[in-house]
């Protein structure tokens, strides 16, 4: 409103320049499409965002950790703050991970905020990945999106396994030794990949300064490209939503980015960090001073890989010793199934699922509201089993650590996952599709019968019955005429307004009961509207929604 | 310069006949006579969003506001008081406060410095999200807006087909097929030529043999971490020590880590080593291959009841009685046994190198 401010007040000078600029830079359109996108508000729309924001700080924290870090194998002799380990041999990667833990100030915070963040970054994007699967938001236009965020997990993992072995400590360097046998186990060319990225024989001095440029380059330019591209055709195809009052295939309802989402999800940023800087300081993690140089003849009982490489340890672990031997006197090894095999066909599978589903179901059209999980059961029932299947090889990674926990023998752990491992999943199948079935079965209920109000009322003739509050207009026998609509149902009554607003204020109220009272009149809610309102009661007092018998 | 010319003789300079949009449908005049609320939900309209309902924030001066607005400042105030905890930590370390280093006899303060670190920055931004919630639920007016959303537009697709095939025909490829053809053969060259240089990772591993040989070889002493020989009968029955070849980097060799064994009698009552291996042990010693031949960590739990050796890496269980066959667990091979027998000195010494390649199975492993 720069006409109507004289032209040296501030704003008018703010206004002025804004208004240089855009004569340069024409973004004032643009600008002003982006302020005004509507993001749908709900909870887990946030889920990706907090993928995006750990990665920015595994970017920040990384890059400072780069300063200080010297991916070299060359072997040196410790002489630094740690007293236990000077005088040891180890590699130069070893000693200057010591040196940034213990030398640099500050350093051991960054560190294990590096190391949580990435923990969290993992975990979110499956998160976010198992919100898009159960709500179905990977269906068309969607399932390039998916697909992207698919390779984005792989890269994530490879990030994480390409990460914590470089500092080359004994935990590190086993797991380094395990990856070296899993490309050694790989059909016909097993030897010739192993020579290719470990430059010859295990161990070599080659590995680390080749996992580090991978880490610190070529991996995060390649997630950067694919988030850019992944956000861009989110904001290109929109946001899905819920089925809900106004929602359709065509609109997107919710709060305009600015000011309202710009600022949740600056909020959600801080609170990310903050949690990850938190984690960072008071909860150690990955102590490599503990652990010791890494030595080929040396492994400490109970090794844990990070939480996200479980699952291929523990179908590692699980598979039992059946090498293949061809004729020729040629070998496929039994540990090439539980690792290549599996975690291939796990995540080909995952990445082709929008297309094996519009295949099986025949579905072409563009979807853009969600579903409800109980809505889809077959979908639902899969995805359980999936999660089934993973969280018995996850255990199974553990499952030493089970086993000394709970003074269980070490064998029957690894039949327990051999067996859990089959039996489990269509035992979860079976058990998610009831529980859809029931739930879809209560929300018509709900729709047909009314919310169950917890009054119990006796009639003239004696009987009990429990009164129902209907949901919208009945019919003559009582029953509701809604039809269920994809949206959630309120189950209570507390739902459909069937408690006064409270007044706020914690030690003396700080609103006028008065406008409380006023306000619920004007949106007829609670008590106090259904008193003054005969409609808004039940719809058949007399009878109180009884449940009619004979049904029909 | 001739199209300067012609710019500059014809009539003024002005926008062409395309251009347009909605300057020309508002002048200047009509939106200066708009409020900012008016300007805000047009620009909406314009984007194809519809402000539906605003719920309002609570109003100027009230109790409600002054409380919310209380909080907000007091999460901002309390996020600033600890960034500036966080900076006298960290600056004050070893200045004023005691020295944030750590040792191992300490544990006052350079213990409590990365927790106190950590908690005054998670403190501190975790207070700033806290404020901004707290500032967008309880002090900005709610919003429902709705906005339209396009599937894509046939006119789009018409027209730009239409641009794509008319460029396409202009340069004739479909015609001239020999253009067409020699460029996909210099693309395909183009694209060998740039993976080429990578062809520098390719390293031969049948060259020399590595993978099936280690440092052992015939009358390489076995010596513990430390370089020491051992003697028969420095070994307890029952116990089990890690030996390595008498080399130079013989103790950091990645395959050469060997588990020397003494057995106690009632294991040597039932010892059935591998067709063929039964004289590689030494008295009641054996020595076997301290690589998994899983998954190729080193394999160090040995429980003597059993005698059952087992890796902590996937659990594959090894008796040494039986040859180190594997008796559960993912492992389908036994440990190599080291052929072993005394020197002159009567110290223990290898008498060849594995007879079988150590570690992990690969596919070719049995060639070697």
């Amino acid at each position: 409103m720069a006409t109507t401010v004289a032209p040296n007040q501030p704003a008018a000078k703010v206004s002025k320049a804004a208004s240089e600029i855009d004569e340069r830079l024409i973004v004032a359109g643009p600008l002003r499409r982006t302020l005004n996108k509507v993001f749908p508000d709900h909870w887990s729309f946030l889920l990706g965002e907090i993928a995006l924001y750990s990665f920015v700080i595994l970017l920040l924290s990384g890059t400072y950790l780069t300063f200080f870090f010297d991916a070299s194998m060359a072997e040196v002799e410790y002489d630094g703050l740690y007293a236990p380990l000077r005088g040891v041999e180890m590699s130069q990667a070893y000693e200057s991970t010591l040196a940034l833990s213990f030398d640099v100030r500050g350093g051991l915070l960054i560190r294990q905020i590096h190391h949580w963040a990435a923990l969290l970054f993992v975990a979110s994007i499956v998160v976010h990945l198992l919100r898009i699967f159960f709500t179905g938001a990977f269906r068309k236009p969607r399932e390039t999106n998916w697909g992207i965020g698919v390779v984005l997990l792989v890269l994530a993992l490879l990030m994480g396994v390409t990460g914590y072995s470089m500092p080359d400590d004994l935990l590190s360097g086993t797991g380094l030794r395990i990856i070296s046998a899993i490309l050694l186990s790989i059909p016909v060319i097993g030897t010739w990949a192993h020579w290719a990225v470990f430059d010859g024989d295990y161990v070599g001095d080659a590995i680390i300064g080749r996992f580090y440029i991978v880490h610190v380059l070529i991996l995060p330019a390649i997630i950067l490209a694919l988030i850019a591209v992944h956000l861009l055709l989110l904001i290109k195809q929109k946001h899905t939503q819920f089925p809900g009052p106004g929602r359709t295939e065509h609109n997107v309802v919710g709060n305009r980015l600015f000011p309202a989402f710009a600022g949740k999800a600056t909020a959600l940023f801080f609170i990310v960090f903050g949690l990850c800087a938190a984690l960072g300081g008071l909860v150690q993690i990955n102590p490599i001073w503990l652990w010791g140089p890494y030595n080929p003849a040396q492994v400490s009982a109970g090794s844990q890989p990070d939480w996200y490489i479980g699952f291929l340890d523990g179908s590692t672990r699980l598979m039992p010793g059946w090498d293949i031997n061809l004729p020729g006197d040629y070998t496929i090894p039994a540990l090439f199934w539980p690792t290549v095999v599996v975690a291939g066909a796990m995540f080909t599978v995952l990445a082709l699922y929008p297309q094996i589903e519009r295949k099986l179901t025949g579905d072409t059209a563009s979807h853009h509201l969600l579903q409800r999980p109980r809505d889809v059961p077959v979908r639902t029932s899969v995805g359980a089993m999936a999660l089934t299947f993973y969280g018995v090889l996850w255990m199974s990674g553990g499952n030493d650590l089970i086993a000394d926990k709970f003074d269980i023998s070490l064998n029957a752990m690894t039949w327990v996952g051999r067996i859990g491992m089959v039996v489990l999943p269509p035992i979860a199948y079976m058990l998610t599709y009831r529980i859809c079935l029931g739930l879809q079965r209560h929300d018509r209920e709900v729709l047909e019968h009314g919310i169950e109000t917890g009054v119990i009322r006796r009639l003239p003739s004696g009987e009990f019955i429990e009164v129902h509050q209907p949901l919208g207009p009945v019919d003559e026998h009582g029953h509701g005429q809604l039809t269920y609509g994809g949206a959630p149902v309120p189950k209570r009554m507390n739902q459909v307004g069937g408690a006064r607003r409270a007044v706020k204020g914690f030690f003396k109220p700080i609103e006028s009961p008065a406008d409380v009272e006023l306000e619920s009149r004007r949106e007829p809610r609670g008590l106090a509207a259904a008193e003054s309102d005969e409609h808004v009661g039940s719809g058949r007092p007399s009878d109180g929604g009884r449940p009619q018998d004979p049904r029909d | 310069m001739s199209t300067h010319d012609r710019a500059g003789s014809g009539p003024a300079d002005e926008p062409g006949p395309l251009h347009g949009g909605p300057d020309d449908d508002y002048t200047p005049e009509q939106l200066a006579g708009m409020d900012r609320e008016e300007l805000n939900r047009l620009g909406a309209r314009y984007d194809g969003v519809e402000v539906l309902h605003v719920d309002p924030p609570p109003a100027p001066g009230s109790a409600l506001e002054k409380q919310a607005s209380r909080q907000v400042a007091g999460a901002f105030g309390i996020a600033g008081l600890f960034g500036i905890a966080f900076f006298v930590v960290y600056a004050g370390s070893g200045w004023f406060l005691p020295s944030w280093q750590w040792a191992s006899e300490d544990n006052g303060w350079s213990a409590l410095y990365t927790p106190a670190l950590g908690l005054t920055m998670g403190g501190a931004l975790i207070f700033i999200g806290v404020g901004l919630v707290l500032f967008v639920k309880k002090l900005l007016p709610h919003e429902t807006a709705v906005q339209d959303k396009h599937d894509g537009s046939h006119f789009d697709r018409t027209t730009t087909a239409a641009t794509l095939m008319g460029g396409l025909d202009k340069t004739g490829f479909p015609r001239r097929k020999m253009i067409g053809r020699s460029l996909g053969f210099a693309g395909g060259a183009m694209g060998l030529m740039l993976i080429a240089p990578l062809g520098g990772l390719i390293k031969n591993p049948n060259k020399g043999n590595p993978l099936g040989t280690t440092e052992w070889a015939e009358g390489v002493r076995l010596v513990r971490d430390d370089g020491s020989p051992i003697r028969p009968g420095d070994q307890e029955p029952g116990s089990l020590e890690t030996v390595f070849p008498a080399v130079p980097g013989g103790n950091r060799a990645a395959d050469a880590a060997t588990m020397l064994i003494r057995l106690r009698p009632e294991q040597m009552a039932v010892l059935e080593p591998r067709e063929g291996q039964a004289d590689f042990g030494y008295g009641d010693y054996v020595a076997y291959s301290k690589i998994c031949t899983h998954a190729g960590c080193p394999v160090s739990l040995y429980e003597q009841e059993t005698s059952r050796i087992l890796c902590p890496c996937h659990q594959s269980q090894f008796d040494v009685t039986q040859g180190a066959k594997p008796v559960f667990g993912p492992a389908s091979r036994s440990l190599p046994e080291l052929p072993i027998t005394l020197d002159d000195e009567g110290y223990f010494v290898a008498r060849s190198d594995y007879i079988e390649a150590v570690g992990p199975t690969y596919w070719n492993r049995e060639r070697i």
